[in-house]
């Protein structure tokens, strides 16, 4: 018995978000007395051993032609192949887009159930359960599992890498590519430089009353200080003032930063069910009376338009003087 | 061709959450129930191809009765017949061997289901069934276009977009893109008369066990009242965020 995570990496490289599933792993495995090993798919540009500073034993790196794209089915296939190679029973997958694409079709090839949206640590090993959200940030249950087998996907930023300092032995392990007719990948486009907001630790974030898209330089000047991925409200990426990738909320995507920062944007229900969760969130809005206050940390009743600069300007400071 | 649309039946986005007093289920009273939002971009799109390619539209829900005002609306739109599973729908790979079994029976080209439901937010459901298939999945499609049996999409990614393509048979789980917001349609009164005498077909539930449990429901800790700060005094909120708050 072990655990296996799935160490994701874009364009060879690993991301924070990488170590944050590592970490997942290594807790789930303390909690369940084994030991927990990590699974790199794909060409890699840096070395996978620095898993082990955060608690894996063990890293096996599969490789091949069938995985130089990302295919959700063939992912998911070879890594039920290397669980059950691995005597896995726990498959932690970090829910990213690749993550939420292969992990049902993991959880079908391995028989394992499928435990998503899961916001923590797992909180009991037998039967094993897990916390996880539902009704968009509107509520939390508790899902248990009594199979075999399971499969954790669990939310980007739930919880914080911690670097214990070991090592891990790196190998390479085959897997095949099952049977499965796989999707031709044609073109990639990952915008250069932008923090994908799934995974940004701090979000900026602007609404209707920035009345066009020729106003979002500010919102993009705060984000660059605070190093902070940039989203939007819904009615903002159907105007096309920004892309739909930057559309949160119920209906857009969900995240929970630690820092949100909401310039100009009411605070509707459907907003607020994908933000929520955000640690600490800051209200800039001209009306006191905006129902976004009410879910908000700190609020400033103000113009955007001289708020935010003057709040980018006091940010410039506090980081020339710390 | 033969489209098949996964609807799930959701309560409405401005639905107050509330659980039942001992916390073990959701609490339904007063509460609306649509068309899941990610599928209503689904089955617009499947409309779409009934109209330039002639495909026929079948809906399905893995639901009890309660569900059928919500199919009934998906004919209104467009679809051609309903299925709907008589079974609870507890569990994700209960629903998926489900609706893959329909599949498996009705000769559908494609599937086409949403991203995410917005009740469970579980986003298991549509790979699940393409895996059980053994049929090509792109999650968070954000664009479809048919090109003879070979289709283009775009698919969402960490940072971006991805142009993919597959052949039929295969399985989307789509949302905004696969038509815009605007292009949405909605029953009209023609469609809601056609809809009472389009065919809704009951089925019994294929066998199949649930691999999850839901237990307690809980709602998120409330939050201690906003800190308001003033406007002129951008070097206060910065001291706030840096000292207590600890984001910066
Ligand atoms: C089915 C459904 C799903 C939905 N899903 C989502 C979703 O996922 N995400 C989402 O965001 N919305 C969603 N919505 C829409 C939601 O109901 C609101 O309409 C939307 O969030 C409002 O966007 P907004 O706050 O940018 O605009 P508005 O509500 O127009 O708010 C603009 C705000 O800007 C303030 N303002 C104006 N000028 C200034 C200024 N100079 N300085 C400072 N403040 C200023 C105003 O006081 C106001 O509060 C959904 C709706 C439905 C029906
Ligand atoms: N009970 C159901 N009946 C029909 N389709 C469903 C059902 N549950 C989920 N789906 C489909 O699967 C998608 C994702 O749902 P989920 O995996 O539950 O988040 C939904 O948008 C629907 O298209």
């Amino acid at each position: 018995m072990s655990v296996l995570v799935y160490l994701e990496s874009w364009e060879g490289k690993f991301k924070k978000n990488t170590w944050e599933a590592a970490t997942y792993a290594a807790k789930t495995a303390s909690m369940l007395g084994t030991e927990a090993i990590g699974l790199c798919i794909g060409k890699l540009d840096e070395d996978a051993s620095e898993a082990g500073n955060y608690g894996l034993s063990k890293v096996l790196h599969l490789e091949g032609d069938a995985f130089n794209q990302f295919d959700a089915n063939v992912y998911g296939a070879a890594i039920a192949e290397v669980a059950a190679a691995q005597s896995a029973n726990t498959v932690i997958v970090s829910a990213t887009f690749n993550g939420k694409a292969l992990a049902p079709a993991l959880s079908i090839q391995a028989d394992a159930a499928l435990l998503s949206n899961v916001v923590a640590l797992p909180e009991n090993a037998s039967p094993f359960s897990v916390k996880r959200g539902v009704f968009s940030g509107k509520g939390f249950n508790v899902l248990t599992s009594d199979a075999a087998k399971r499969i954790v996907l669990f939310v980007p930023n739930s919880i914080a890498p911690e670097a214990t300092g070991g090592n891990a032995s790196v190998e390479g392990t085959s897997a095949g590519q099952g049977s499965i007719s796989p999707v031709a990948v044609k073109e990639v486009d990952r915008v250069k430089g932008k923090i994908p907001l799934p995974e940004a630790e701090r979000v900026i974030s602007g609404g209707r009353g920035l009345k066009g898209p020729e106003n979002w330089g500010m919102i993009e000047e705060l984000a660059e200080v605070l190093d902070a991925g940039t989203a939007c409200s819904k009615p903002v990426s159907d105007m096309d003032w920004r892309p739909h990738s930057e559309h949160v909320g119920q209906t857009g995507i969900a995240i929970k930063p630690n820092l949100y920062v909401a310039v100009g944007i009411s605070g509707a229900i459907q907003h607020l069910a994908g933000v929520s969760a955000s640690k600490t969130i800051v209200v800039i809005n001209k009306d006191p009376e905006a129902p976004f206050f009410k879910a908000a940390d700190y609020g400033v009743v103000g113009d955007a338009f001289e708020v935010v600069p003057k709040l980018t300007e006091e940010i410039k400071k506090f980081k020339a003087a710390n | 061709m033969k489209v098949l649309v996964c609807i799930s039946h959701v309560p409405d986005t401005t639905s107050k959450i509330n659980f039942t007093a001992d916390n073990s289920a959701f609490d339904k009273n007063g509460v609306q129930y649509v068309i899941n939002p990610y599928d209503e971009f689904g089955l617009t799109r499947a409309v779409w191809l009934k109209e330039k390619q002639g495909a026929s539209i079948t809906v399905l829900n893995v639901g009890n009765k309660e569900t059928e005002p919500t199919l009934r609306k998906a004919l209104a739109i467009g679809a051609d017949t309903a299925i709907r599973v008589e079974a609870e729908p507890t569990d994700a790979f209960f629903v998926a061997q489900q609706i893959a079994a329909v599949a498996k029976e009705g000769g559908y080209d494609l599937i086409i289901a949403g991203r995410e439901s917005i009740d469970y937010n579980g986003g298991q459901v549509p790979g699940m069934v393409a895996a059980l298939l053994g049929w090509p999945f792109v999650n968070a499609c954000a664009g479809m276009e048919a090109n003879g049996d070979t289709y283009d999409f775009v698919r969402e990614i960490d940072g971006g977009k991805e142009k993919l393509s597959a052949s039929t048979p295969f399985v989307v789980a789509g949302q905004k893109g696969l038509v815009e917001e605007k292009d949405l349609r909605i029953p009209n009164m023609r469609g809601i008369m056609q809809a009472r005498t389009k065919p809704l077909e009951v089925k019994a539930p294929v066998e199949a066990v649930n691999k999850t449990q839901t237990g307690a429901f809980s709602k998120p800790a409330p939050k201690s009242a906003v800190k308001m700060v003033d406007a002129e005094n951008m070097a206060e909120l910065v001291r706030m965020l840096h000292e207590e708050a600890k984001v910066i």
